[in-house]
């Protein structure tokens, strides 16, 4: 019963992702995550602005499901699983973020200073998630593809072009981290 | 009917999303820092059954749970796309903290400024498709 409330090693989440994959393609889909994101602009009437979003988004029904399960899924487990404890990161990482102003490392599962309620009235904590979403969102698109549809998705199916985007994603986070967070943070 | 099944699958991606911290922030930081071997654990983990499953689909002609035939398409082949997209998409993973997936299951959880983030992915995936044409691909 005390399982429940621990987090999830890497070795059972990983499976569990794949496993995940596989359910999604024995129902005659596949994995992908971002596609959604195409998805909910076309609804949103983004076929008038560009032929990129002209498409029968209702075809895509099925995947809205599933990111609908996600949020669901999320508040299930951070609600009755105990899922909001923070993770166990090293006090080295502590100690950084602490000096890049992160006080909350180490005592919650998101930075308060990014995902606290106080973020809302902060213009350099709304630029920043702003612009993340934004990069995340172009990203994605531009690549065709997301951890899910790529680092899962296209991997475990061998494909060179994901290996390609999976080293892209890298590239890029790195940057962020040891480039670009010293001169935001 | 169907549509339980995709919620139901949804609904067990979530869980795993945010049980195993892979929507948490801090996990994504630290990866980048390669300070844990925790989120690799779980892409390789991930990736290593995934290869698996996969090949056993494509070499026992495994069919879906309605009989039908599994097609596996390949992507086009080309670098500047995926090089320039993934950088991209790198640097905002390592800024919001979160993807597309453990962004919605951030929502379900109540962290509200996760909206933010969402918008700015729809804005940024709207971006992608008025600027498409003038690309590398």
């Amino acid at each position: 019963m005390d399982l429940i409330n621990q987090p999830l090693p890497w070795y059972v989440a990983g499976p569990l992702i794949a496993i995940t994959m596989l359910l999604l393609i024995l129902v005659g889909k596949n994995f992908g995550m971002s596609s959604n994101l195409r998805t909910i602009c076309t609804a949103l009437g983004a076929n008038k602005t560009c032929d990129f979003f002209c498409f029968d988004w209702k075809g895509q029904r099925w995947n809205l499901l599933v990111v609908f399960g996600a949020i669901i899924g999320g508040g299930i487990a951070f609600n009755y699983m105990s899922g909001g404890n923070a993770p166990e990161i090293s006090q080295e990482i502590i100690n950084e973020l602490k000096t890049l102003g992160f006080e909350s490392a180490g005592n919650s599962y998101l930075p308060v200073e990014l995902f606290g309620k106080g973020v809302f009235s902060s213009v350099k904590g709304i630029f920043i998630l702003l612009i993340g979403g934004i990069l995340v969102g172009f990203g994605a698109r531009y690549a065709g593809g997301c951890t899910s549809g790529h680092a899962i998705s296209g991997l475990s199916n061998l494909q060179l072009p994901s290996l390609i985007a999976v080293i892209g994603f890298f590239i890029g986070g790195l940057a962020m981290v040891h480039l670009i967070f010293p001169l935001i943070f | 009917m169907k549509s339980i099944v995709y919620l139901v699958i949804g609904i067990f991606f979530g869980m795993v999303m945010l049980k195993s911290e892979a929507a948490s922030w801090f996990r994504i930081y630290e990866m980048f820092q390669f300070k844990s071997f925790h989120m690799y654990g779980i892409i390789g983990s991930a990736l290593a059954l995934g290869v698996v499953f996969i090949q056993l689909i494509k070499r026992f002609k495994i069919k879906t749970f309605n009989g039908e035939q599994i097609h596996f398409s390949d992507k086009n082949k080309s670098i500047y796309r995926y090089l320039f997209g993934g950088v991209v998409f790198g640097l905002g993973w390592a800024l919001a903290g979160a993807c597309p997936g453990p962004m919605f299951t951030l929502l379900g959880a109540g962290f509200l400024p996760i909206i933010i983030v969402i918008v700015g992915a729809l804005l940024g995936t709207w971006i992608y498709g008025l600027l498409k044409d003038k690309l590398p691909h």
